[in-house]
């Protein structure tokens, strides 16, 4: 027989004196009696978030090796490209501004709405604020803070704005096919395909997938309604959206693993490291 | 086949307690709750443990399984090794009685706050009528069995004493979806009830209430999200609001 008593004024930090260790609650020694490996999930999700933001960062401030000229590659990190530092070639939605200092990411208008949209997704809140912010780190661990009111006070009541950048989403993901359909440029100046078109194809392809299954998607395109009886068109989408929607999480990482092998492909070519793998022209 | 297995379980009241540690025989096709009651019976006349129907559908063995919120006859011994020490706990968000059995009046006083379901005016019961496709939103989450394995898991209320009078908890934030998505539910407050009331704000979605659910209900991506998204319509949407007060969008 063995005793451990919990002291909650000297309880292992943050909330259990006001948690597990509250008055009235089983006086049960530690933050937590698991034993597996519940912090595996937090670090790995903390070292891929900071590696992918590293990498853009470097990227976006590089303004180099963003456009293969040959064969009308645009990395969607620079998309779109509409300053006069652009080059020409680039420009196909139009020159909307003049030249931009260094370090300055050609598409800084368009960066923070896709990190908005990302930053304020359920499934990327879920795992910052187990990862980053350890809110809970893992179920029935306890967190180390000792106050939390959630979403209810500004910053993070922000976060119901996430619908206008889903939005805003839709409208970068058009821009992201626009490129991709400019993609299928060929040597001659004609119509060809390369791995490069490819690569950039199935980016979209899964962006628009990523898009479509937002929780905010799946609320406004029927979610919202209370007969479906009524709106059976809409009623389909929202099977459909829904159906997309259980692979949210699956979804937000692949394409964040999709980006990042399209913008570098896209740049190994640029930089004449690699010849693209031409299928025609 | 049997062995012999490791237990810890906590045994105690408010007052205090300890983990308390037994070797007990183990057969084949057993679970944890099959092992309580050998504790008991060979053991520990006065261990204290809350069951009832040893299959999944009652919701009274809510405990904590090596720190993880489950029901004790749903948890079966095939999924530790044997030389693995099992440790079994009441449910750490709620006041202890004694042993594993928790206060968990908590939830019923959420219950009771909640507006009952409310038909249109004048459909008198045994008048109902609605399609299926309606309400199988609904019906989801009337596979509840009121474990409250979510509530027990939340960190919202788990972590934080003083959010109980604040928050609800995910199993009342999926009786706010099941009444506002349902077909006959006349009231069109719920979403704000949800916001002033269960404080569905003070969710952050990470989700653990979807982990534990031994009903697999998918409470987080179908009820909380769906309601957070209800209430950003009515109150934090600017667009829903102009078009609400010049008419192109019903209340």
């Amino acid at each position: 027989m063995s005793e451990t008593r919990l002291d909650p004024a000297s309880g292992a930090g943050g909330s259990v004196a006001g948690g597990v260790g509250a008055p009235g609650r089983a006086q049960i020694p530690g933050r937590t009696l698991r034993g597996d490996r519940w912090w595996v999930q937090p670090v790995i999700i903390v070292t891929l978030l900071v590696l992918w933001l590293l990498y853009a960062l470097v990227r976006t401030s590089m303004q180099r090796y963003y456009f293969v000229e040959t064969y009308h590659y645009l990395t969607p990190f620079y998309s779109p490209c509409v300053t006069a530092s652009c080059v020409p070639g680039a420009r196909h939605l139009g020159t909307w501004m003049g030249e931009l200092p260094p370090l300055v990411p050609y598409a800084f208008f368009l960066l923070p709405i896709l990190l908005g949209f990302r930053l304020t997704c359920y499934y990327y809140r879920k795992a910052y604020y187990r990862s980053f912010w350890l809110s809970p780190p893992a179920c029935a661990v306890a967190e180390p803070h000792a106050k939390y009111t959630g979403e209810t006070r500004f910053p993070l009541i922000l976060q119901n704005v996430h619908r206008y950048f889903f939005y805003a989403a839709v409208v970068v993901s058009g821009m992201n096919t626009l490129d991709a359909f400019d993609g299928f440029h060929g040597k001659d100046g004609g119509i060809g395909m390369g791995l490069g078109t490819l690569i950039m194809l199935v980016n979209v392809g899964f962006l628009w997938l990523y898009t479509a299954s937002c929780h905010s998607c799946r609320h406004l395109i029927g979610g919202r309604l209370k007969h479906f009886s009524k709106h059976p068109m809409r009623y389909r989408a929202w099977t459909v959206v829904s159906r997309l929607n259980t692979r949210h999480m699956q979804l937000a990482w692949t394409t964040l693993g999709t980006l990042m092998v399209t913008d570098a492909y896209i740049a190994l070519v640029a930089s004449g490291v690699v010849t693209d793998l031409r299928f025609f022209n | 086949m049997s062995y012999d297995a490791r237990f810890r379980v906590w045994r105690g009241d408010a007052d205090g307690g300890e983990l308390v540690d037994y070797t007990v025989e183990v057969n084949e096709g057993e679970v944890v709750l099959d092992i309580i009651h050998r504790i008991q019976a060979t053991q520990s006349g006065d261990l204290a443990v809350r069951w009832n129907c040893k299959a999944g559908k009652c919701g009274s063995c809510s405990a904590e399984v090596n720190g993880m919120p489950r029901l004790l006859c749903m948890t079966r011994m095939s999924t530790f090794t044997e030389d693995e020490v099992v440790t079994v706990t009441p449910m750490r968000a709620f006041p202890v009685i004694r042993d594993l059995v928790t206060d968990v009046s908590f939830n019923y006083a959420k219950a009771r706050q909640i507006p009952a379901f409310a038909p249109p005016e004048g459909v008198a019961p045994g008048d109902y009528r609605m399609q299926q496709v309606d309400v199988e939103r609904s019906q989801e989450f009337r596979k509840c069995i009121e474990c409250f394995l979510c509530q027990d898991t939340c960190h919202v209320v788990r972590d934080h004493e003083n959010n109980k009078e604040a928050f609800a908890g995910p199993r009342f934030l999926i009786r706010a979806a099941e009444l506002d998505m349902h077909p006959l539910d006349a009231r069109e407050d719920r979403a704000d009830f949800a916001r002033d009331a269960q404080g569905i704000g003070m969710c952050n979605i990470t989700k653990c209430c979807t982990e534990v659910c031994p009903e697999h209900i998918k409470i987080t991506d179908n009820a909380i999200i769906p309601m957070k998204e209800r209430v950003v319509g009515r109150h934090y949407d600017p667009l829903v609001w102009l078009g609400t007060k010049i008419g192109l969008r019903k209340r």
